[in-house]
């Protein structure tokens, strides 16, 4: 009996460590057709394929899989649960139209400026937030998200307030601006849903990423054996932002424009949600976390809005017709019964088959946090 | 002089305010080590069954009052209980998993509370000496917070007389102290759990109807607004510390009311830059024990 230790992953069969890619790959491939393509699935998309509508839905579960990527960077592989991470995402998209509108720059050098603004907030908030751990550290980064929040409310001339900020269409290329360039902003996001893949799984394959997972394992020892726990959590956690702040991007081009909504700590717990649906660990769980989530509000939304449900009596009609309060509803019950959400819940039943025992990833690292606490009190 | 007395006093109400929704979460934090964030779902079902009971009696009484914040104390203690009882329980010493199942309730609350009573704030009317004003030093004070600060005061008494006279009081204190002593000597701490959740419950309950009166509007959003600040408040007085969190409440809100008159309404990132200092200089609050 062999017990699972470091960042699991799905089994690999007999095509050995090429497996990941492949499948990676030709899913990419598919995904980058699909505008082409006329294919319906009635029920889950709104229309043909090739419709903006449907693509419209589609970049959007990929930026928000593409966020979930970055949260799960986070919280599965350096076990940091941060409630501040939307703060990195609204600074991406805020960031941009920001730039944009004041500095007059082109799209590409405002991302990369976007870009750069987000990773310094993320460097100076991470460093402040890290003298704490475990809980202590989720309150006090949702406070910095907060300050984020209520800042972008406040500065209304400059971030257009409680109305959202419109982006400034006219230093976008044109092929990124319109309806009838939908597909092409659907590639885009594509582009940076690969890129934050990318990322991420470099993290978690380099140096960094494994003495994270050491550090979220037992930070003592990390420190008796002279590494630094610190820089590499900074490291990662400024890593993970940089990612959401180019999700944010892909945010506010996608939606061209943004409001306050995508700063504050309702936006980090949906991501929350869709981490821990998808399965806390695993990078294709964010995605599939993510896609899910996305998909179920949007049809929850349309269901909600359903002659059948108006006619209900009251008692019914109220919580089906919010797709929050059922989303919520799943979460919980995600949590209670399917601690490892998706991801995890297929990878426990693969190892089970192979007789080995597997323990969900947020009750390991509840296990991991419990000595720490322990051991410096 | 009468501004500095109006700043002063209306910044001890509104910490008495965030006193009464930090004193649960510090509580039910030092003994569980669970962050509850289901505190502000706790405090506006509260503060919306308060408000509907006040309807039904005539908002203008001071009896219909009083009956709205023992309602209210009465709502959020059960369902505090409840959610100890079924969701927290079940998950017992899993301590990331009962965050994320008050991360849910919360989510999935606000969103019911929203299909219920709507999606905009209702205005309320509560007695009319609520809404005049009591001349202390020239300073004119809103008599709601004397409301707030008589409720904290109260709530605090409350607490300390019970967690230092009664048998459960004192099990709660040995089991933030040390709990796996307290387990090992013999006794349940899990019932205390209950407790602690059910007190917690109340204070939030009292907090909720009397938020209500202070904003003078209620909204599914009423809890949420305020948890955020009542976090700041137990962090920097130091997670399960009662006396910090009463300290930090105070400093947190008279230094918020401060920059909200002086520095242009910047008072929410004030608390926060405090929080930031507070972080970097001493990691564990004012009152907390060594992380």
């Amino acid at each position: 009996m062999t017990t699972t230790t470091g960042v699991p992953t799905l089994v690999r069969g007999r095509l050995g460590p090429a497996l990941p890619f492949l499948v990676g790959g030709v899913l990419v491939v598919v995904m980058a057709v699909l505008p082409l393509l006329n294919i319906s699935i009635p029920g889950i998309l709104p229309g043909p394929t090739y419709t903006p509508g449907t693509l419209a839905l589609l970049s959007l579960c990929l930026v928000f899989a593409a966020l979930a990527l970055s949260y799960n960077l986070l919280l599965g592989t350096s076990g940091m649960l941060s409630f501040g991470h939307a703060l990195y995402f609204g600074a991406g998209a805020y960031g941009l139209g920001v730039v944009l509108r004041f500095l007059e720059v082109p799209l590409w050098p405002g991302i990369l400026i976007a870009l750069l603004g987000g990773l310094v907030i993320a460097l100076v908030t991470g460093s402040v937030a890290m003298r704490v751990n475990g809980i202590p550290f989720a309150m006090v980064t949702l406070a910095f998200a907060q300050a984020g929040s209520v800042l972008v409310r406040r500065n209304q001339q400059i971030t257009g307030g409680e109305e959202g900020l419109r982006l400034p269409v006219e230093h976008v290329p044109d092929w990124l601006v319109g309806v009838a360039n939908t597909r092409n902003l659907y590639w885009f996001t594509l582009v940076v849903l690969v890129v934050v893949y990318l990322v991420v799984l470099w993290v978690d394959r380099s140096r960094l990423g494994h003495l994270a997972q050491a550090t979220r394992e037992n930070e003592l020892r990390v420190q008796v054996l002279g590494l630094h726990p610190y820089r590499a959590k900074l490291a990662v956690f400024v890593v993970a932002a940089g990612c959401a702040s180019l999700s944010g991007i892909a945010y506010m081009l996608l939606q061209s424009g943004t409001q306050p909504s995508a700063v504050g700590a309702d936006l980090t717990i949906t991501v929350l949600v869709m981490v821990v649906l998808g399965g806390v660990g695993f990078r294709w769980g964010a995605i599939v976390g993510g896609v899910l989530y996305t998909i179920l509000d949007q049809r929850l939304t349309v269901l909600a809005r359903a002659e059948w449900i108006q006619d209900l009596p009251g008692i019914l009609r109220v919580p089906l017709s919010e797709p929050l309060f059922l989303l919520g509803v799943l979460f919980i019950l995600v949590v209670l019964f399917l601690p490892g959400g998706i991801a995890g819940s297929v990878d426990a039943a693969v190892r089970r088959r192979r007789g080995e025992r597997t323990r969900s990833e947020l009750a390991r690292m509840d296990d991991s946090a419990e000595p720490r606490s322990e051991v410096t009190a | 002089m009468s501004g500095l007395v109006l700043i002063l006093i209306t910044g001890v109400g509104l910490g008495a305010l965030y006193f009464l929704v930090a004193s649960g979460l510090s509580l039910i934090y030092g003994l569980m080590h669970v962050l509850n964030f289901a505190h502000g779902a706790f405090l506006t079902l509260s503060a919306f069954i308060g408000w509907q009971v006040a309807q039904t009696l005539g908002t203008d009484s001071w009896g219909s009052f009083l009956a709205s914040v023992a309602v209210g104390a009465v709502v959020g203690a059960v369902f505090a209980t409840l959610t100890e009882l079924v969701l927290i329980r079940p998950l017992y010493e899993r301590h990331i998993e009962q965050v994320l199942i008050t991360v849910g309730l919360s989510f999935a609350a606000v969103a019911l509370f929203e299909g219920i009573w709507g999606t905009d704030p209702i205005n309320i009317n509560g007695p009319g000496w609520l809404r005049e004003t009591t001349e202390v030093l020239g300073a004119r004070i809103p008599n709601t917070y004397w409301v707030l600060m008589i409720a904290a005061v109260l709530v605090l008494a409350a607490l300390v007389l019970f967690l230092q006279k009664t048998r459960y009081g004192m099990i709660i204190r040995a089991g933030v102290e040390n709990r796996s002593m307290v387990t090992a000597l013999g006794i349940d701490v899990r019932r205390s759990f209950t407790l602690v959740f059910a007190i917690g419950g109340a204070a939030a309950g009292i907090g909720g109807v009397l938020a209500m009166h202070y904003f003078t509007f209620v909204s599914a959003h009423l809890g949420s607004t305020l948890l955020i600040f009542a976090f700041i408040v137990t962090v920097i007085g130091g997670l399960g510390s009662l006396t910090g969190a009463a300290i930090a409440s105070v400093v947190v809100a008279v230094l918020q009311q401060f920059a909200n008159f002086y520095l242009d309404g910047t008072g929410d990132f004030i608390v926060v830059a405090l929080l930031a200092v507070v972080l970097l200089v001493r990691p564990r609050g004012i009152l907390g024990r060594k992380a």
